[in-house]
């Protein structure tokens, strides 16, 4: 592995500083994504340096604001496990934060990792989705459904760093996610559901995270079975190494059934 | 750089550039070979270590990021003496070790636990472990071995 210079910054001024100076340079956090890629020499481009976040004050911590819960971007999965706050106003999240690996990644994985890697079976992103989560960052708010552009794109640009996450209180959301096994699974199909209003959000069953909109559109109008006959069409799914098409289709269908139930 | 930790109650210092993965300057630099490599993506836990008393994934940890802070591997984990841990010694008597790759992360998982955890159920012993792959599938003896410490 060539070698790739590691810069700590102590404060979040002095980080998005650095990471729009450095040519080359790779947000870290927990790293259990990027600490793999990088030894694996698989990053493209090529990493010249990472720019540590773990560490910094104002990118932790869960906290109640104004109607809403913001998560820092380097909390980590445990931290946000443990929290009460967490617990009572966002429990679907804690719920996905649970499936995602075990002991070792949920005290290592982030939200703003989860965010700007962008795969389409990240498991807390059809959750952001059904709570109409906003990513803050250094310089604007980002409405969750805007984020996700194409295959593990963001709307981010090249010197933008993810913040926090803020997640209005008050809404009713389901988790499911379907993988291999219970513990160290990636998903399948993950989905997340609120009624009112209506958000049908769903991972690893297209390029992106996405929302069915025509299944949304069908629950506004209460209408269930038209929801499961839609999200048919709101969704495409690829046969891959970890299921196929098929499968997935089969899959969200009932899962959603299931969540609506 | 140099970093500055702790490593099982030893304060080490090491030159080393800080994007290396903790798991290579452990085994190559300190000498700390109990910590095995397995997949090194972050999915088999043959590598875990605590830093501040959480099991991570040693192979996703750049060592820089473990300056300032506390490491425990599993050299760490019987008395300076040399006298096993209660844990250790029951992962000899139920037999919990076959191959002995998963044995050093699957001990500090377990450890993390009992100190975590009053009276961890079963199912609690499994949730703990789940990050930690047995190639030889031994799982039985090795819940036995935890459950066993459990008072």
């Amino acid at each position: 592995m060539r070698d790739v210079t590691y810069l700590r910054p102590k404060t979040l001024k002095d980080a998005v500083q650095l990471y729009g100076t450095t040519p080359g340079c790779r947000p870290l956090a927990g790293g259990t994504d990027l600490m793999v890629m990088l030894h694996a020499g698989t990053l493209r481009p090529a990493a010249r340096a990472v720019l540590d976040l773990w560490s910094l004050p104002e990118l932790k911590g869960v906290r109640r604001a104004h109607g809403l819960l913001e998560i820092g971007a380097a909390e980590s999965y445990t931290g946000i496990i443990r929290s009460r706050d967490a617990q009572e106003h966002v429990p679907a999240l804690v719920a996905a934060a649970r499936t995602i690996g075990a002991a070792q990644i949920q005290n290592r994985g982030t939200l703003g990792g989860n965010l700007a890697n962008a795969s389409p079976a990240g498991d807390t992103l059809p959750v952001l989705l059904a709570y109409d989560a906003v990513v803050v960052t250094d310089r604007r708010a980002i409405p969750i459904e805007q984020f996700f552009p194409g295959y593990r794109r963001t709307a981010l640009q090249p010197d933008e760093l993810i913040v926090s996450v803020r997640i209005p209180f008050g809404r009713q959301v389901a988790f499911r996610k379907v993988g291999t096994r219970a513990a160290q699974a990636i998903s399948k199909v993950v989905m997340a559901v609120s009624r009112h209003p209506a958000r049908i959000a769903i991972g690893s069953v297209a390029e992106v995270p996405l929302r069915a909109r025509r299944a949304e559109a069908a629950l506004d109008r209460n209408d269930v079975e038209g929801a499961l006959a839609a999200v048919r069409q709101d969704i495409r799914p690829i046969d891959d190494v970890r299921s196929t098409a098929a499968y997935r289709h089969a899959v969200s269908q009932n899962v959603l059934r299931e969540l609506l139930a | 750089m140099t970093v500055r930790f702790t490593l099982n109650g030893v304060p080490v210092s090491i030159e080393s550039s800080g994007s290396r993965r903790l798991l290579d300057v452990l085994r190559e630099d300190l000498g700390k070979t109990g910590t095995k490599e397995g997949c090194g993506e972050g999915e088999c836990g043959a590598c875990s270590v605590l830093i501040d008393g959480d099991v991570v994934d040693s192979c996703l940890v750049a060592v820089g990021q473990v300056e300032g802070r506390n490491v425990l591997t599993v050299e760490g984990l019987a008395a300076p003496n040399g006298e096993l841990s209660r844990l250790q010694q029951a992962f000899i008597e139920y037999g919990a070790a076959q191959c002995g790759i998963c044995t050093p992360g699957m001990l500090l998982a377990a450890h993390v636990l009992l100190q975590r955890t009053t009276r961890p159920s079963v199912d609690s012993v499994r949730e703990g472990l789940a990050g930690n792959l047995c190639r030889c599938t031994g799982y039985t003896k090795i819940i036995e071995a935890v459950l066993s410490c459990v008072t």
